[in-house]
């Protein structure tokens, strides 16, 4: 049986737990709301990108540009955007099993976090380039990434590059999802991606209508206006992608440090409880052995 | 008046009415009024000048594109600073670094590196100017 020595002990290390999960669920959620409106920030970029794509495409015969080409030959690259650090719940392990399960065909990665690059690599899978990104993220830090992997593209040795990212849908739901990044395919582009902005807007929609209103001169001209438009879509879906998996992963975190906070709670009244009884019980037989001794004597 | 949104990836920097714009495109330098026909051209880094209730302010923009219509204006841009915002001393540094890496680059086979590299230090000199004017 445990005696109370060991009891107070334990109840003093889980109550310290509790304070550390506390402070990281708060850190946790300070930091989520950052992240949260910046990837809401995106959506107002995103909605006039489109619209203007919209309009490019309905003004163009057959689009032409590196990007758009479908090729045969070459082979996947895969950017996995993870988290640098753990406590964040599933969202990494799930991130993984969807990697698995969408990239069947041979791939080599580039990652964004070390949690997944680690598995990665212990998968024995090629790992092309790894980057480190500090909180808060901004656009010129994603740019090297978004280089690297048109670079690559283009170079011919990749005929498909995808992002896999956990796409934050609310505090309490983020979706690990698998998007391909290149080559664009004309009849998705400039259409409404769900990692758009959180959660709202219709995934899928194209604002066709308000588009096509306006009559658009392009100066010099279309294919132009297209070729300097491109770079710029590819760098933000990225740029975006990785907002997104910020937002979840520190909404991940703090929902895993206040379960943690929580259980950590209960055990300790637990072992109060528990505590108690032996107190009360020691107390009891104490009691028992003086009214003993004094019957004895008498 | 005319209505200016700036609005980058991050945020949107600016929205306001304003008397008129001027908008350095791959053409040169534009300038759009009211009532300008609807129009879609690529922005190249430079210096944004806007005037408003007889002031004329100034942004360093970097590359991106201007969609204008009417009545408003916007300007999508991977950058977009006031004086104040720019760091000097950064935007040296990376003019300085891509420059070096173009020294190192063979003109004939890194035509799109080279590219990118004079687009960053174009965003440099943009930010340069407007800062020790």
């Amino acid at each position: 049986m445990a005696n109370l020595k060991d009891i107070r002990r334990r109840i003093k290390s889980v109550n310290n737990t509790a304070q550390i999960t506390k402070a990281m669920q708060m850190v946790a959620a300070a930091k989520m709301k950052k992240a949260q409106n910046q990837a809401i920030a995106g959506r107002e970029y995103a909605d006039r990108m489109n619209l203007v794509l919209t309009n490019l495409k309905a003004n163009m015969e057959g689009l032409a540009h590196p990007y758009l080409e479908v090729r045969d030959e070459g082979k996947h690259l895969v950017l996995v955007i993870s988290t640098d650090k753990g406590l964040c719940g599933g969202i990494n392990t799930n991130l993984l099993k969807k990697v698995h399960k969408e990239i069947t065909d041979e791939a080599d990665y580039s990652t964004v976090g070390k949690k997944l690059r680690d598995q990665i690599q212990k998968a024995g899978k090629d790992l092309l380039e790894h980057y480190s990104l500090e909180d808060p993220i901004s656009f010129a830090d994603v740019k090297p990434i978004a280089k690297h992997l048109t670079d690559q593209y283009l170079s011919g040795t990749y005929n498909k590059v995808s992002v896999c990212f956990t796409n934050y849908i609310s505090t309490m739901v983020q979706e690990p999802h698998v998007s391909q990044l290149l080559p664009i395919d004309p009849s998705k582009l400039a259409e409404k991606k769900d990692y758009e902005g959180v959660g709202k807007g219709k995934v899928g929609e194209t604002n066709t209508a308000e588009a096509l209103e306006k009559e658009y001169t392009f100066e010099p001209n279309a294919n132009e206006v297209l070729n300097a438009l491109l770079p710029q879509y590819v760098g933000f879906q990225v740029y975006q992608m990785i907002v997104e998996a910020r937002a979840s992963e520190h909404s991940a975190r703090m929902i895993a440090m206040n379960a943690a906070t929580d259980n950590a709670n209960k055990l300790a009244k637990e072992l109060k409880l528990e505590y108690n009884k032996l107190r009360q019980a020691a107390i009891t037989a104490e009691l028992l052995e003086i009214t003993t001794a004094m019957k004895a004597l008498e | 008046m005319i209505r200016l949104d700036i609005v980058t990836p991050e945020k949107k920097v600016f929205s306001d009415d304003v008397a008129n714009v001027y908008l350095p495109t791959a053409m040169g330098e534009i300038g759009v009024l009211q009532s300008h026909t609807a129009l879609v051209t690529p922005l190249v880094p430079g210096e944004l000048r806007y005037d408003k209730d007889g002031k004329t302010y100034e942004l360093a923009v970097g590359s991106g594109f201007v969609e204008a219509g009417p009545d408003s204006i916007s300007v999508l841009t991977d950058m977009a600073l006031t004086a104040h915002e720019i760091d000097e001393t950064l935007a040296e540094k990376e003019q300085r670094e891509a420059e070096e890496a173009i020294d190192k680059l063979d003109n004939n086979e890194d035509a799109e590196e080279i590219a990118q590299l004079r687009a960053t230090i174009s965003r440099s000199v943009a930010q340069l100017s407007l800062k020790r004017r």
